[in-house]
């Protein structure tokens, strides 16, 4: 019963979507104020809808409800009630349900509190947002129906796949489904804005919040992604270049140039083609990348979920969205009339080249990505891995470093050198300093010397702004900028520490044996099973001492679980305040040896440190614009009310 | 800047384009090198690679080739496509999903005499992982399976 109501939910709110399209399309052009009355409140029981739906879809899967399809297939009875919850996003039917109910939530909230931008263009940003979703609907009522029940039901279910069996990875799909239908919300502000030609800085205004939102969640993904990928994969890596970790890092490319711009926009009414331009690019980015990540396409070692047949769906819907776009985009663009300008040295002019950037690295990561796919056309099997894409992209991220060193500190239309001399010099000694320092010190590679350096530097300069200001007044974005770019220092530090300094042991060892790595002694206590939930495991029993202090122990595991037959390597870490040691366990040798794989990583953890710290950046920036809008609006409306008083009298 | 607007406009323009030309051109040319970056037993047969390079090795574990050494945690194994066989040593922990006749793919470089010395295992880590038979199999067909084993 249950998931009838689900589906009826579902089905009520796809016609809610059709209402939503229409009124705004048709009633916007006819001037219909009645037509026109039913958009907003149509967003809004849509969003209602939605999360009817999904809610109905968590129950089932609570109670693992067997006779419904989707939980026969991905749950289990055993499961701990966090998977079995987790279980309902971890799949391709439900997750495409969560990303349809996120964007219903966010049309509700769009047509429940914005207010400034004028009708028109309100009507046509929704009409696009209705049209954007329907498509999913389309895809989960005819082909993918979450909700679809299986006669006779199953007396136990398939159970999860282990390695989504993880808080970390039970959070880490909805965080980057909610950054992917941010941007969609984007986009719909950029098919709104070209189709009713109001390209200004109020749409600016307007759109910059849901970017800065998209933007923290897609970090906030990236970076849970990848200390995932680190803790569970037992390779000790952080980034592999996988064509799903890509997917996730090309729409953050573009949201990270689409923020910037936009703000030029908002603040100083330049670039406006261009941010309409990367308004698109970016949801084409987080399309391609669903696409990519569901078709299985691209093999991955983190493809969960795949389904060719679905794939084409989302291909076509990626195809006629972005065409339809771009299509608008060349029929518009030449419309918009120019911005104001501005002379090369200016913020304007370092924004400009942070854009170009962001977009180069876009496109080299684009071109790996897709690469093998297009060889395969000519059936010529390649693949393209870190050789390829760390120099290519390091070539453009380095460089721009440098203008990171140098473009909050300019003023907006002109500066000029003479003025920012100081502070500049400042950050440039600091990072000859670091860069001497390093390589007096070390041998290391060129890459991690250079980015020591320019982790010294930029983390110098990003704190520059805030001198001789006034600190308690400073605005929340200005702290928010500050942050961010110092957490793009503190993440590349612990980037090139990992590289340059990590250290590695490899032993087989018998238990009571003392192995060194590093500044640690790690001695083998004993290997013996454990049991879990739905998992049994043998885990070496370790304690490990950094420079002679007390011992702690470490327990890494390999671990085996039963539904469905697997086996995963479950690591012990343990971290100071410089680093972590990292340590897994192997197979036993025939001579009853086991294989251990110890670590010491300096100052890896600084690498999602810095993450989360650029994510903060921009809560911090996104709480300043929010609370900044509603000051402002309350203002209005005060003055508003006081003007009709003195009307009346 | 005593430029004019449109000039300056150019300006920009063209450092735009400058930079996405230099991108495109650098990415080409480290692509082409991508393309002789995987190797099947057969290919390192037909044009061996020089020794040293990083290169990628895909196929098929030969069964009964696994031998663990004294030290016990440096594991040779024979890689083997149908066509060509490739001796192969790894020191490290094996990848859960590594066994006899298992599809493996590994990240490393030929040595002078002739073995490829792993950095690197990767195994799927997939839902849907099966463990194919090797028994049977074209080459074409296990290029393919080696193909979804990892890219």
């Amino acid at each position: 019963m249950i998931a009838e109501i689900g589906l009826a939910a579902l089905w009520l709110a796809a016609a809610l979507a059709v209402l939503q399209l229409l009124g705004g399309f048709i009633g916007a052009r006819r001037e219909d104020a009645q037509l026109v009355a039913l958009v907003r409140p149509a967003a809004i029981l849509q969003a209602l809808l939605c999360m009817t739906a999904f809610g109905a879809l968590l129950w089932v899967f609570a109670i693992t409800d067997l006779s419904v399809k989707l939980v026969a297939s991905n749950s289990h009875s055993l499961k701990p009630m966090i998977f079995k919850l987790s279980g309902a996003w971890g799949n391709h039917e439900g997750s495409m349900l969560l990303w349809v109910t996120v964007m219903a939530m966010a049309g509700g909230l769009i047509a429940n509190v914005e207010r400034r931008l004028p009708e028109r263009t309100m009507m046509a940003t929704l009409s696009a947002q209705a049209f954007v979703a329907l498509g999913f609907f389309a895809f989960l009522l005819l082909s993918s129906n979450p909700f679809e029940r299986l006669d006779p039901a199953p007396v136990e279910g398939n159970g999860l796949n282990p390695l989504l069996q993880d808080i970390g990875l039970a959070f880490h799909p909805p965080t980057l489904y909610i950054g992917y239908v941010g941007l969609s919300v984007a986009f719909s502000f950029a098919v709104g804005a070209l189709l009713t030609r109001n390209v200004t800085p109020d749409f600016a205004k307007v759109m910059r919040p849901w970017v800065l939102g998209a933007w923290v969640f897609l970090t906030v993904g990236i970076v849970a992604g990848s200390y995932w990928a680190y803790y569970e994969l037992g390779w000790g890596g952080w980034w592999f270049w996988d064509p799903v970790e890509n997917a996730s890092l090309m729409p953050w490319l573009a949201a990270t140039a689409l923020l910037h711009s936009v703000s030029v926009l908002a603040a100083r009414d330049a670039l406006r083609t261009w941010t309409i331009m990367l308004g698109v690019v970016a949801f084409s980015m987080s399309m391609l990348g669903t696409f990519l990540v569901r078709s299985g396409i691209l093999t991955s070692v983190h493809a969960f979920a795949v389904d060719p047949e679905r794939g084409s769906f989302i291909l076509g819907l990626l195809i006629l969205y972005i065409g339809g776009a771009l299509v608008i985009f060349a029929l518009r663009a030449n419309t918009i009339a120019e911005g104001k300008r501005f002379a090369l040295l200016s913020r304007e002019g370092a924004l400009v080249v942070n854009n170009v950037g962001l977009s180069a690295i876009l496109g080299i990561v684009l071109l790996g990505t897709l690469y093998p796919l297009l060889t395969e056309a000519f059936n010529v099997r390649v693949s393209v891995g870190p050789p390829y894409f760390n120099p290519v992209s390091a070539v453009f991220f380095l460089p721009m470093l440098v203008v990171l060193m140098v473009g909050p500190l300019l003023r907006w239309r002109k500066d000029s050198f003479t003025r920012i001399r100081l502070p500049v010099m400042i950050a440039v000694v600091a990072a000859l300093a670091a860069l001497l320092l390093a390589w007096l010190l070390s041998d290391i590679g060129i890459l991690p010397l250079l980015g020591l350096a320019l982790a010294a530097g930029v983390a110098i300069a990003s704190v520059m702004p805030l001198r001789g200001r006034n600190l308690r007044r400073l605005p929340l974005p200005v702290w928010g900028m500050c942050i961010a770019h110092f957490g793009i220092a503190v993440a590349l530090f612990g980037m090139a520490s990992d590289t340059a300094f990590q250290q590695e042991r490899l032993v087989a060892a018998r238990p009571g044996q003392t192995v060194e790595v590093g500044p640690w002694n790690a001695t083998l206590a004993a290997v013996s099973p454990v049991a879990g939930p739905n998992w049994t495991a043998m885990q070496g029993d370790l304690l490990v001492s950094y420079r002679g202090a007390e011992p702690v122990p470490a327990q890494p595991q390999s671990r085996s679980f039963w539904t469905p037959v697997m086996e995963t390597s479950e690591v012990a870490l343990v971290t100071r305040w410089n680093g972590q040691l990292y340590v897994a366990i192997g197979n036993q040798a025939d001579d009853g040896r086991w294989q251990l794989r110890l670590w010491w990583k300096p100052f890896v953890t600084f690498i999602w440190y810095g993450g989360l710290l650029i994510a903060l950046g921009g809560v911090l920036s996104l709480l300043g614009r929010v609370t900044g809008d509603v000051r402002r609006r309350t203002a209005t409306r005060r003055i508003a009310a006081r003007r009709a008083e003195e009307a009346a009298l | 800047m005593g430029l004019k607007p449109k000039h300056q406009r150019l300006v920009l323009l063209s450092l735009a384009l400058v930079a996405i030309i230099c991108a495109g051109l650098l990415a080409t040319v480290a692509l082409r090198d991508q393309a002789s970056y995987f190797y099947v037993p057969a290919d390192i047969a037909a044009d061996p690679p020089e020794a040293g390079r990083a290169i990628r090795l895909g196929g098929m574990v030969e069964h009964g080739s696994i031998a663990t050494q004294e030290d016990g945690v440096t594991v040779q194994f024979v890689v083997q496509d149908g066509e060509a066989r490739v001796p192969v040593t790894y020191t490290g922990i094996l990848p859960d999903l590594f066994v006899e006749g298992s599809g493996v793919v590994a990240d490393g470089s030929m040595n002078a005499s002739g073995t490829f010395v792993a950095d690197n295992l990767l195994a799927r880590h997939d839902e849907n992982y099966m463990p194919r038979e090797l028994e049977g199999m074209t080459t074409e067909q296990i290029r393919e399976e080696v193909q979804e084993t990892v890219e």
